[in-house]
């Protein structure tokens, strides 16, 4: 499957595995939850490992083992759900979090420059098919007035 | 007030071309319904029951004339001519096509104008106080503060998507003409024991199906400090706020499921982490205060001696004055209400050729500016006493001088079943009713200042229960019902009304508007207010009255 990471259409390497499913080689994506359980077996893991997070779960209990992971995904269940926006900048800003940060669900091109602000940096799109032109969305505005993820200085201090 | 600097004209102008363009994809089909309604309703665009209706900003209700004349333009070209003034300041087009839209805001954004944010999940247009900078008893001019809220709130990335909608409101004085209190966030500006000037924040106030008042959740909050400690208050509406169920998403139930005391340690916690990062400096409060320093004013306005006159020999231009004008900080000057609330017109609503009356009326004597205000009429804020008499003339002539400005007829009013696709009720056509069966000039001025505020659902788009009368429409198998409550106020003294009793058939509203008024007449005491009476005495000899027949 192809997906947007840091601006470019790449393939994918990454399987998210279901909590029921056997481990399997490479590179490997866990729920909190089964990270949690099994943290054990999975620090053993030769492959990356990255880390699902939906806005139900505790983000701060993940915060401790965030070096682990070199992927954090952020599931959007409904584009209409913002938790993960918040989730993505405390990710970077407070918990300097360096690594990949993917949004993944209901991810469509009308919310990728919010979500880049943010800190997301790939994009597992809703409709596959719609990548080329999603790539247009993170040039939708050349200015924020707010401190973001991407210009940490607001606007009213570079004016 | 405020211009646009490049930047703030490059971001206008570039959500106009992703509107555009989201709009093209809509109609293409590239957009599923689901995917296209956050994206219109952040750009204030509504599918309504008989069309489309577009809700365009006023931060904090400042208008150009230029704006103005925009307004009444576009009004025109792209609608039935009229527009309708809102509670919250902004404006509507209530038949505007949807294919239209975005070249309406592409009009819109040559005057430094936009609908951005205007619905939705997001953080509304900041609202305040119609006499910003012109009363005496300010603390401090709260416009500026509202201009910086506006850039902080506008395209703000991480919350775009809210549990709900979000509304602030600052004020800096003590008389809340804002209804802050009724505020997802209200702000007052306030003096320390030090003399520091600085911000009491409010959190969790709203009106719809739950009101609630705000609460205080920090006394004082230095001025440097204020875009972080809004940052914080959102981003944990935002992680806490309902998402399963939009009737218990507001921040108000986040305040009450929680505590208050909970929701400001976890405010304060989080506040500590983005304090530094985004303080303000001196330089950028210094760069919008600019914007707002008053006029050259008249040092010798208040010489003139044709005003006094004038008062005493015309009685209706006397009435006028006392109604729809209020003193001005500056001696010799008044601020001029014009009335958009004309007995058997929409209330709030007002015609192109009005809007361009009012711009030249502005340009000639009230220094090219025009305001909107919470209760749905202009404000001309800074004339001179000797223009008074000519503006009062010419205001006249346009119908926009019916001296009921804080009377009985000064109605708030939703659009309601005639416009609206969630109403229940009809609401504009019986505001008429009651504003033409009381009509006489000298009973509602000795009835005083009673707000009665009709909304035709549950949403309570007209503040309804903070009415002094609140009137709400209910559906009762498919026939409209109308639910009174009393003793309501959306100002600093703020309090939920009082149920009345059981709702009433929709031809007895206004003989029961009727009825609460003989009551008021008959029980008050000497100058008490239909508020205190009510307060003093209950809702009960009001509803022996009102329910007597049946």
């Amino acid at each position: 499957m192809q997906i947007i990471k840091d601006r470019e259409i790449v393939e994918d390497n990454w399987l998210h595995l279901d909590d029921e499913a056997a481990l399997v080689a490479g590179n490997i994506t866990v729920s909190l939850a089964r990270w949690q359980e099994q943290h054990e077996t999975l620090e053993k893991h030769e492959g990356g490992l990255g880390l699902r997070l939906t806005g139900d779960d505790p983000l701060e209990e993940a915060v401790p083992d965030l070096a682990r992971f070199s992927l954090i995904v952020l599931i959007f269940p409904q584009f209409t759900d913002g938790r993960c926006y918040s989730f993505a900048r405390l990710l970077r800003d407070r918990y300097h979090f360096k690594g990949e940060i993917r949004a993944q669900g209901d991810v469509l091109q009308d919310q990728l420059f919010y979500m880049a602000q943010c800190g997301i940096n790939s994009f597992e799109l809703a409709n596959p098919n719609r990548l080329t032109n999603a790539l247009s969305a993170f040039d939708d505005y050349t200015e924020s007035y707010q401190s973001t993820v991407l210009r940490p200085e607001p606007l009213y201090r570079r004016r | 007030m405020y211009q646009y600097d490049q930047y703030d004209q490059m971001m206008v102008d570039q959500r106009v071309a992703q509107f555009r363009d989201q709009t093209r994809r809509y109609l293409a089909g590239e957009l599923t319904e689901d995917q296209f309604r956050p994206l219109r309703l952040a750009n204030g665009l509504y599918i309504q029951l008989h069309a489309p209706m577009l809700r365009i900003a006023v931060p904090y209700g400042m208008m150009s004339t230029k704006q103005v004349r925009k307004i009444a333009d576009v009004a025109r070209r792209y609608d039935k001519g009229f527009v309708h003034f809102t509670t919250r300041t902004n404006f509507q087009l209530n038949w505007p096509k949807l294919e239209d839209c975005p070249e309406i805001l592409a009009e819109l954004a040559t005057v430094q104008m936009h609908a951005i944010q205007t619905s939705g999940n997001d953080i509304r247009n900041t609202t305040t106080d119609q006499l910003a900078g012109v009363n005496n008893e300010e603390v401090e001019d709260p416009r500026p503060w509202a201009e910086i809220i506006r850039q902080w709130s506008t395209f703000h990335p991480e919350f775009a998507y809210l549990p709900r909608k979000f509304k602030i409101a600052i004020i800096g004085s003590k008389t809340d003409r804002a209804a802050t209190k009724l505020h997802d966030i209200g702000l007052h500006l306030v003096k320390n024991h030090d003399g520091e000037i600085g911000f009491e924040v409010l959190v969790g106030g709203g009106l719809g199906r739950t009101p609630v008042i705000g609460e205080q959740i920090r006394a004082f909050l230095e001025k440097e400090d204020l875009l972080s400690y809004l940052e914080a208050i959102l981003r944990v509406y935002n992680r806490l706020g309902r998402r399963d169920n939009k009737y218990k998403a507001r921040i108000k139930i986040t305040v009450r499921e929680h505590g208050i005391n909970h929701i400001r340690e976890l405010v304060e916690a989080e506040w500590v982490h983005i304090r530094q990062q985004l303080r303000l400096d001196e330089k950028e409060i210094d760069r919008v205060k600019a914007f707002f320093t008053g006029p050259d004013y008249d040092t010798q306005a208040a010489a003139d001696t044709s005003f006094a006159e004038k008062l005493t020999a015309d009685e209706a231009f006397a009435r006028w004055v006392k109604q729809n004008t209020v003193e001005h900080k500056i001696a010799g000057y008044h601020s001029v209400y014009v009335s958009l609330k004309k007995p058997g017109l929409a209330p709030g609503d007002i015609t192109s050729e009005q809007l361009e009356a009012v711009a030249d009326l502005a340009d000639e004597y009230s220094l090219g500016e025009v305001r909107s205000t919470h209760t749905q009429n202009l404000l001309l804020a800074d004339v001179k006493q000797a223009d008074l008499y000519d503006l009062w003339q010419k205001l006249n002539a346009q119908e926009l001088a019916t001296p009921n400005i804080n009377t009985l007829t000064d109605i708030i009013c939703c659009p309601g079943l005639d416009y609206c696709g969630l109403a229940n009720a009809t609401s504009i056509p019986l505001s008429k009713q009651i504003a033409e069966r009381f009509d006489d000039l000298d009973y509602l001025y000795d009835l005083g200042d009673i707000k009665i505020k009709f909304s035709g659902c549950m949403n309570g788009c007209a503040h309804q229960s903070v009415g002094h009368i609140g009137i709400l429409g209910v559906d009762k198998k498919g026939e409209e019902w109308y639910q009174f409550t009393l003793g309501g106020s959306a100002e600093a003294d703020a309090s939920l009304g009082e149920r009345l009793g059981k709702a009433i058939p929709k031809e007895e509203v206004v003989d029961t508007v009727a009825h609460l008024l003989d009551a008021y007449v008959e029980l008050r005491h000497q100058d008490e207010s239909f508020l205190a009476t009510v307060r003093r005495l209950g809702v009960d000899p009001f509803k022996e009255r009102v329910y007597a027949d049946n």
